[in-house]
């Protein structure tokens, strides 16, 4: 999005490698089991694959059949089986009833496994205790990285969040890890590292052990990413717990966008049927609303429809050249960019029918105040009645989570209350969530003096035990406290307002949040870069109309180790990282004397360079103010009872 | 006398034994010589132990078979069998390229030939030997990658090769020291992947105390080892885990969590009365408890309830059948449920809204709310207006609600209430703006005139005029006001 109104912008690099490869390879995984076969998909593999392949590709490959994973295959099913599944547990006791029962039955059949993106040994060990190892063969799919559009590259792992933060699980570190090897061999080599957050170090220093094996290649290339940013979800919760107000959040709040495309229903197609719709920089009209506030949509796109009214009505008076000519090489385009605006104002409507329903307005005022902290009890109140009501259990939640980060926790009567009341409207076994939200610091009751102070010991005794070496990240976010207003503080995510808050030409990127909160994650990879983001990636160069500063690229975190100190640290950065190990990744900014010169003119030259930002989940070019929109809220909220 | 030292120091670089004695680093070396003068001494029975093992093995299979050793290999690690046979028989041919008589080796053999044959090869030369059938599994990936193929990596290039995915045996790690060492590079290397494996492995070749009391001071293994057990269902393992760490509250969690895997009423709720007394905080014990006498009174209630259904007798479920059974909902559902189809029963009754509010302790906020909905569903006005009417002593009447009136309209207005139901409402919020843009919104013609009257706003009743229908009584209203000079307009 950045290089859209930008002269100096950097081409973006041509991410469609990636796919590319991907598909690539899952022929080639395909042909490893020659003949017709049946495939069953993962549920949520299907959203994925559907960006890289269509069924006439599967089908060149013999695919004869395909099947959902979970359910049963025809009696009649072809002679080959292929799975292709996330290594999971009850996916690999599916396939082994499968083949167990076709054993009973003395059928005899090739079996196929290809785990995207990797395989895991707990997998192996239940194929073996289900007896059905030897039975299968096993393959990769090294489908790491799929890009949603031109610069939003996504890992598409959904059970990431929930597996590192609340369950301490570091199985997708190595995912991250070849994922940065594969972008890094692709675009690289980055010029510099930055990291926050413990799951960010720790995929940094396995990225690095695995590079140092394929060492030499890729040498002397013209890199097409500058830095990355490597940031812990935890690091800014705010982000994801704030209702979003840009057009592509309405979007996707109502509508749920999913890798990149949306179904929208009957009631947006004003036809009897869903449209599955791509969402991203192709699309000429979401391109231009995608990152405005929703009240300047409206206008834009009543302007739009009059311009195309106006380019249909010049066919009256053309002579019949004329018209041919129209009719070539204009109807077409105009066709398509009338579909466009009918989707798209269609889904306007939707989103405004819903939003009025909802009490919307009320909502965003009750967040606003808890991101200034002011009228607390009011909010609380709110909340509470949204509950009594019955109103959706995840905003309930959310609501809930940023009451408590806001506040560095709930005052026990307001928990306790506020608690009992949600297992009443929603239902007992929600016990469960609020103890999966409390262990991961997201909704916590503020500990009296006395009991905070034993958790510490508790936590510190853990810390100095030598062989403990490091202590969960559970424990962690218990002790942690969230700091919330000193960050903000320090960093002025809330902008101090003088009258009205311009949404149409926004100061700063607050406007994504109503002017209420600018994005921390956005916020450091800005101060870091120096050279000024703009503050509405997809605007019209006239919002800005200072030209952007050749400022130098700041070397590692120097002047902000004040904030850093209070996101509860493990920040690295590494220059250079095609020379620099995980050696140089250390505290402050100690190895930037190792930067070569040559990284440092080309910084100078390229000021708005393209940096990759990465969440545990998806890389963004763009400081979009949420790379994965709802993805981590749902996750968080998928920690409650289905364990 | 020296063959005889040989032995012994041979013995411990091999044994298995000799990390129970790196147990406590402090007093090494004392220590070490201490438990080998007791080791030497229980010679005779350590090799006993080694016939046990050659005839067991840790898994019950005879060691040496051909399953054994593909069984030891670190990708497959736990114990079932079945179907190994067959897939060797059918399997793809390299499984019958390797030498039989190798299987024929087996560790305690070894250990065994070591004391009588002091020239016999070491260990890891006998291992090496049977390194070939150690990932017979993986014999279809192409040659190249065993090439590099060897025994003497240590634990830290073993965790490397595991989380490149490469093939590698954990077997020689058997001394307890060696598992541990083997474990903390695992974490070292970030990888939970290859953390799991490993821990698969101690799980395998660990008394359970043991791999515990190690696991508890290692926090992030501990936190992989709890995760793999909740994922692979194994839940006894997991709750004897969390009751040795003391983790009495996530036990009691643990346990409460399955009752959401029992689809049986009858058996979910006897399952609920078990979770009582499982050790919850006080708070949460009182949670429990709610759960559990809400299920018992849903069971009653849609035990009656399906009845009177069925018998087409009660007016109200003719008129309104159910959509669903009202099992398993939240309290809130079913007190809207009570307030919609047993509204009038006395409180002596399980299924009355006045029982159910005592019961559950039900705020009155939200008793309110929720019976307003569902009567303002059956357009039941009369109950809506008794349940905000409240008299004083004097026997006044007087409208009081423990939520806001807005929040009263917009939930009437929503249920389609009529304009003189609303408006009785509408005048009730306090909050002038709020009232008037309610007012305005919802056509309460006479509470915007009202309030601009209170307002002596006579520029925006003149405006309102056009609201209003021509020769309507409001219209006429407005201008009777608009008449009178006793009002002090303020413009």
């Amino acid at each position: 999005m950045a290089a859209a109104g930008r002269r100096d912008a950097p081409e973006a690099p041509d991410f469609g490698i990636l796919k590319r490869l991907a598909r690539d390879q899952l022929i080639y995984l395909l042909e490893q089991l020659p003949g017709k076969k049946d495939l069953f998909i993962e549920a949520d593999l299907m959203s994925p694959l559907d960006r890289i392949a269509n069924v006439s590709i599967l089908k060149q490959h013999e695919v004869d059949k395909l099947y959902k994973v979970e359910t049963r295959p025809a009696p009649s099913a072809s002679d080959q089986f292929c799975f292709l599944v996330r290594p999971r547990i009850r996916t690999m006791r599916y396939i082994a009833d499968i083949v167990n029962a076709d054993k009973m039955s003395g059928r005899s059949r090739k079996y196929k496994i290809i785990f995207s993106p990797q395989k895991f040994y707990a997998c192996e060990m239940v194929l073996e205790e289900e007896g059905v190892f030897g039975d299968v063969t096993c393959d990769e799919w090294s489908f790491y990285l799929l890009p949603l559009d031109e610069d939003i590259i996504s890992m598409e792992l959904p059970e990431f969040f929930r597996d590192y933060f609340l369950e301490g699980d570091h199985r997708w570190i190595n995912s991250v890890a070849r994922a940065l090897q594969l972008l890094n061999s692709l675009y690289g080599p980055f010029g510099r590292a930055y990291g926050i957050g413990r799951c960010a170090k720790m995929s940094y220093e396995l990225w690095r052990d695995l590079e140092e094996e394929s060492e030499g290649d890729g040498q002397g290339r013209k890199p097409e990413i500058g830095s990355i940013f490597l940031m812990d979800r935890d690091t800014d919760y705010v982000t994801a717990l704030c209702s979003q107000v840009v057009y592509e959040g309405l979007v996707d709040d109502t509508f749920r966008i999913k890798c990149g495309s949306v179904d929208f229903g009957p009631d947006v197609t004003s036809s009897d049927k869903s449209i599955k719709v791509l969402l991203n920089a192709q699309d000429k009209v979401f391109s231009q609303i995608r990152n405005e506030h929703f009240s300047s949509v409206f206008g834009f796109l009543s302007q739009k429809s009059r311009n195309l009214q106006a380019q249909y009505d010049r066919r009256r008076g053309m002579d019949i050249k004329q018209m041919k000519n129209f009719v070539s090489q204009e109807l077409k385009g105009l066709k398509q960019e009338h579909r466009l605006l009918s989707l798209h104002i269609g889904a306007c409507e939707s989103i405004m029918k819903k939003k009025t329903k909802q009490d919307f307005q009320e909502m965003i005022k009750a967040e606003h105040s808890l991101l200034e902290g002011f009228d607390i009890r009011e909010s609380t109140s709110f909340i509470e009645e949204h509950i009594d009501r019955q109103v959706s259990p995840i905003e309930s939640l959310r609501l809930m989570c940023l009451l408590s980060i806001t506040e560095n926790g709930l005052v026990p009567k307001d928990y306790r209350s506020l608690k009992t009341q949600y297992l009443q409207s929603y239902g007992p076994e929600h016990l469960l969530t609020f103890h999966n939200l409390k262990r991961i610091g997201l909704l916590t009751e503020q500990a009296a003096g006395e009991t905070l102070t034993a958790v510490e010991s508790r936590v510190s005794k853990l810390v100095t035990d030598r062989a403990a070496g490091k202590i969960t990240d559970a424990f962690n976010s218990l002790a942690r406290k969230s700091n919330f207003r000193a960050i903000s503080k320090k960093l002025g995510l809330i902008p101090r307002l003088d009258g009205e808050y311009d949404l149409k030409m926004p100061r700063d990127m607050a406007y994504v949040f109503s002017g209420a909160y600018v994005p921390l994650s956005c916020k450091i990879i800005e101060q870091v870069s120096a050279a000024r983001v703009s503050p509405r990636p997809g605007g019209s160069p006239a919002a800005h109309p200072c030209p952007v500063p050749q400022v130098l690229e700041r070397r590692g975190w120097q002047g902000l180790e004040e904030v850093l100190r209070l996101l509860n640290g493990h920040e690295f950065s590494v220059s250079g990282s095609a020379g620099a190990g995980p050696g140089g990744a250390g505290r402050g900014c100690g190895s930037h004397s190792l930067c070569p010169a040559q990284t440092a003119r080309r910084r100078t030259a390229r000021p708005r360079r393209r940096s990759a930002s990465c969440s545990p989940c998806s890389w963004g070019a763009a400081p979009s103010p949420r790379s994965r929109p709802c993805g981590s809220w749902a996750r968080s909220e998928g920690a409650s009872s289905s364990s | 006398m020296s063959r005889a030292r040989a032995d012994e120091e041979e013995y411990w670089h091999s044994s298995k034994f000799r990390a129970f004695t790196f147990d406590d680093e402090d007093d090494e070396l004392s220590q070490l010589k201490e438990s080998k003068q007791a080791v030497n001494s229980l010679r005779d029975i350590v090799d006993d132990d080694d016939d046990d093992l050659e005839r067991v093995s840790w898994s019950g299979e005879p060691v040496g078979s051909i399953s054994w050793s593909i069984k030891e290999t670190v990708s497959s690690s736990a114990s079932s069998l079945e179907g190994r046979d067959s897939s060797l028989q059918k399997g793809s041919s390299s499984y019958a390229a390797f030498p039989k008589q190798v299987s024929s080796y087996s560790l305690s053999s070894l250990f065994r030939g070591r004391n009588k044959l002091p020239s016999f090869q070491s260990l890891s030369d006998a291992l090496s030997d049977t390194g070939v059938k150690n990932y017979a599994p993986e014999l279809r990936r192409p040659k190249a990658e065993y090439k590099d193929y060897s025994n003497d990596w240590s634990p830290k290039d073993t965790v490397r090769r595991m989380q490149r995915g490469k093939v590698c045996s954990l077997e020689r790690f058997r001394s307890l020291q060696d598992k541990l060492v083997l474990l903390d590079e695992a974490v070292a290397g970030h990888d939970g992947n290859v953390i799991t494996a490993v821990l698969i492995f101690l799980k395998r070749t660990l008394r359970r105390e043991i791999l515990f009391r190690e696991l508890e001071v290692r926090q992030v293994a501990l936190c992989h080892l709890i995760h793999f057990l909740k994922e692979t269902g194994e839940q006894k393992l997991l709750l004897d885990l969390l009751r040795f760490l003391d983790r009495t509250e996530e036990v009691a969690l643990s346990q409460y969590r399955e009752h959401l895997n029992i689809q049986d009423v009858e058996k979910r709720r006897e399952f609920l009365k078990g979770c009582i007394g499982l050790p919850f905080s006080a708070e949460d014990t009182s949670h429990i408890q709610d759960h559990y006498t809400l299920l018992e009174r849903q069971i009653i209630i849609e035990a009656n309830d399906r009845h009177l259904e069925m018998s087409g007798q009660s007016e109200i479920f003719r008129k309104y059948p159910r959509k669903a059974s009202i099992l398993n909902m939240p309290l809130v559902t079913t007190l809207f449920y009570s307030c919609f189809y047993h509204y009038t029963e006395a409180e002596g009754t399980f299924s009355s809204p006045t029982n159910l509010k005592k019961t559950f302790k039900i705020p009155d906020k939200q008793y309110v709310l929720t019976a307003l909905a569902a009567r303002a569903k059956l357009r039941a006005w009369g109950d809506v207006d008794a349940l905000f009417t409240t008299k004083n002593w004097l026997g006044y009447t007087k409208k009081k609600a423990p939520i806001g009136f807005h929040r009263v309209v917009e939930i009437l207005q929503r249920n389609n209430a009529p304009v003189q139901v609303l408006q009785e409402y509408v005048c009730l919020v306090e909050d002038v703006e709020t009232r008037l843009s309610l007012a305005t919104k919802y056509k309460c013609h006479d509470v915007v005139i009202e309030t601009y009257k209170d307002l002596k706003d006579r520029i925006q009743l003149t405006a309102y005029k056009c609201k209003v229908e021509r020769g309507s009584a409001e219209e006429e209203k407005i201008n009777s006001i608009l008449n009178n000079m006793q009002i002090r307009w303020k413009n």
